[in-house]
């Protein structure tokens, strides 16, 4: 009965902490040395995508998502 | 005495050195506050377009995290393109968009216009810069010229940090105008593509011509929103959510497409010049990831598309930078995409069904999926400077919706697909 108890307990500890950890989604300032990397920016070639946004907003019927999906050149 | 001569030479050559260096590291300075990106794109399609297309964009750090972005994109294109008319098993004639001069295609061939050509230039600029703690807002616009299509554009946008800069929250604005005033002027929905070998003289053909011809230029304005979602997930992965919002109210229809009125037997009776609806609304929900995994970084992407033409898309899109040494790299990219045809898409009209309200045979608003399969190399050079190659192969297969082909258009391709070849070379400094 009693280790049922601890055992309960400690679930629901443990469920706790997985939600604390779900509302601290993130990190902290000290931890960015990755995510601060230009390869990891979300924009991280914007050439490469301005180039494939023109060519497939000329060659397929959707355009936009990214950024904006309006128009600016008459190949569509 | 010499000696004091000599000191006094070298003293002043010292301060004359020194005045160089100053002047060096100045300009140093001036330049280190700026980033400039190039690139310059090659694009080919077997037997159709091809297009070469420049930018140049400069990023001037002003402090205080203000920037000023300028762009300058130069493009040229030229080749053939598809006119929206089917192949038949003999040879066609059409006349050009200018009225002026026409063309013949072979039999069995897909009909292709090959006076196409243009060229672009635009310009764009935008202002950053923080206007409160946790807060940024951007403002900016655009002009694009061409021969045939003029674009002007306003842009803005307002981000706000929360959680540490864990989570950004943004509003994006967009509103664009365009004319557009095609080679021959706008023909009316639906006009026939008149012969001039059906004339007896010329006058009367340009009579017939014009009387075909609505105006000389239309416009369209569009309106875009983006609500997007930025998030921190850990140290190792960040993650965007992108909704948009696309109005677009104005002249739609491409002014150089036809589409084939045909018998019973498949046999093109008269080609029409398309029509399209005036307004359009899009809608786009967009997901991206960036990973690292093991020194590696990834871009995964994922886009749905839907508008009120019926059409929607999925988009599927996957980069992986590995690097090779301290300075290389290599970035394997794929990108899947499939449409929905939209609801006034047909391949032709039948001469026994009534015209509908709107028709293209357009194939890029028809049923289709298309893959893109490319690599990227680059490598760091001194001073930050960076250098990278691109090379990519773009599959267009435009699919059969279901429509049977009638007659002698059972024999014919009606759904050609097109290959394309893109090389690029960027340099960043």
């Amino acid at each position: 009965m009693k280790l049922k108890k601890i055992l309960g307990a400690g679930l629901t500890l443990l469920l706790l902490s997985q939600l604390t950890a779900c509302s601290t989604l993130g990190v902290k300032p000290w931890q960015r040395d990755t995510l601060a990397k230009e390869e990891m920016a979300l924009n991280s070639a914007p050439l490469d995508n301005r180039l494939d946004d023109h060519i497939y907003f000329s060659k397929e019927g959707s355009s936009g998502g990214r950024s904006f999906a309006g128009g600016g050149c008459g190949c569509n | 005495m010499q000696l004091k001569q000599l000191a006094n030479i070298s003293m002043a050559l010292a301060a004359a050195s020194c005045a160089a260096l100053g002047q060096q590291a100045e300009a140093g300075t001036l330049l280190d506050d700026w980033q400039f990106n190039s690139a310059i794109l090659l694009y080919n399609e077997t037997d159709r377009v091809s297009a070469g297309e420049g930018i140049l964009t400069a990023r001037g750090d002003f402090g205080d995290d203000k920037y000023l972005n300028l762009g300058l994109v130069v493009d040229a294109l030229t080749g053939a393109s598809a006119t929206g008319a089917v192949a038949q098993p003999y040879v066609q004639s059409f006349t050009r968009p200018s009225g002026r001069g026409s063309y013949d295609v072979a039999a069995g061939v897909t009909p292709m216009d090959d006076t196409f050509h243009d060229t672009r230039v635009q310009l764009d600029a935008s202002w950053e810069q923080p206007i409160a703690a946790n807060w940024r807002a951007s403002g900016g616009g655009h002009l694009s010229k061409e021969y045939d299509y003029l674009s002007m554009g306003l842009n803005g946008s307002l981000a706000r940090d929360f959680n540490q800069k864990n989570t950004t929250v943004s509003l994006g604005l967009g509103y664009s105008h365009d004319t557009i005033s095609p080679e021959g002027g706008i023909a009316a929905a639906f006009a026939p593509m008149l012969l001039r070998s059906d004339y007896a003289d010329d006058s009367s053909y340009q009579a017939a011509f014009d009387a075909t011809r609505d105006r000389a230029d239309d416009t369209k304005d569009t309106l875009d929103v983006l609500l997007g979602l930025t998030q921190v997930i850990n140290r190792n992965w960040l993650m965007q959510l992108n909704y948009s919002f696309s109005l677009a109210d104005g002249y739609m229809t491409d002014p150089f497409k036809l589409v084939s009125v045909i018998n019973a037997n498949g046999e093109v009776q008269q080609n029409l010049y398309e029509s399209r609806p005036d307004q359009r609304t899009k809608h786009s929900l967009y997901w991206q990831n960036k990973l690292h995994v093991r020194g590696s970084y990834l871009d995964a992407s994922y886009r749905y598309m839907w508008d009120d033409w019926e059409l929607s898309s999925h988009t599927a899109d996957l980069k992986w930078r590995l690097p090779m040494t301290d300075r290389w790299y290599i970035e394997p990219q794929f990108r899947y995409y499939q449409q929905s045809a939209a609801e006034f898409y047909q391949p032709f009209i039948l001469q026994a069904e009534p015209l509908p309200q709107y028709v293209s045979a357009d194939y890029r608003i028809g049923k289709m999926n298309t893959y893109t399969l490319g690599a990227k190399f680059g490598t760091k050079l001194a001073q930050g400077n960076e250098l990278s190659f691109r090379i990519a192969l773009y599959q267009q297969n435009p699919q059969n919706d279901g429509v049977a082909a009638p007659g002698v258009l059972a024999n014919v391709e009606l759904y050609e697909k097109v290959t394309a070849v893109m090389a690029q070379v960027s340099y960043s400094f």
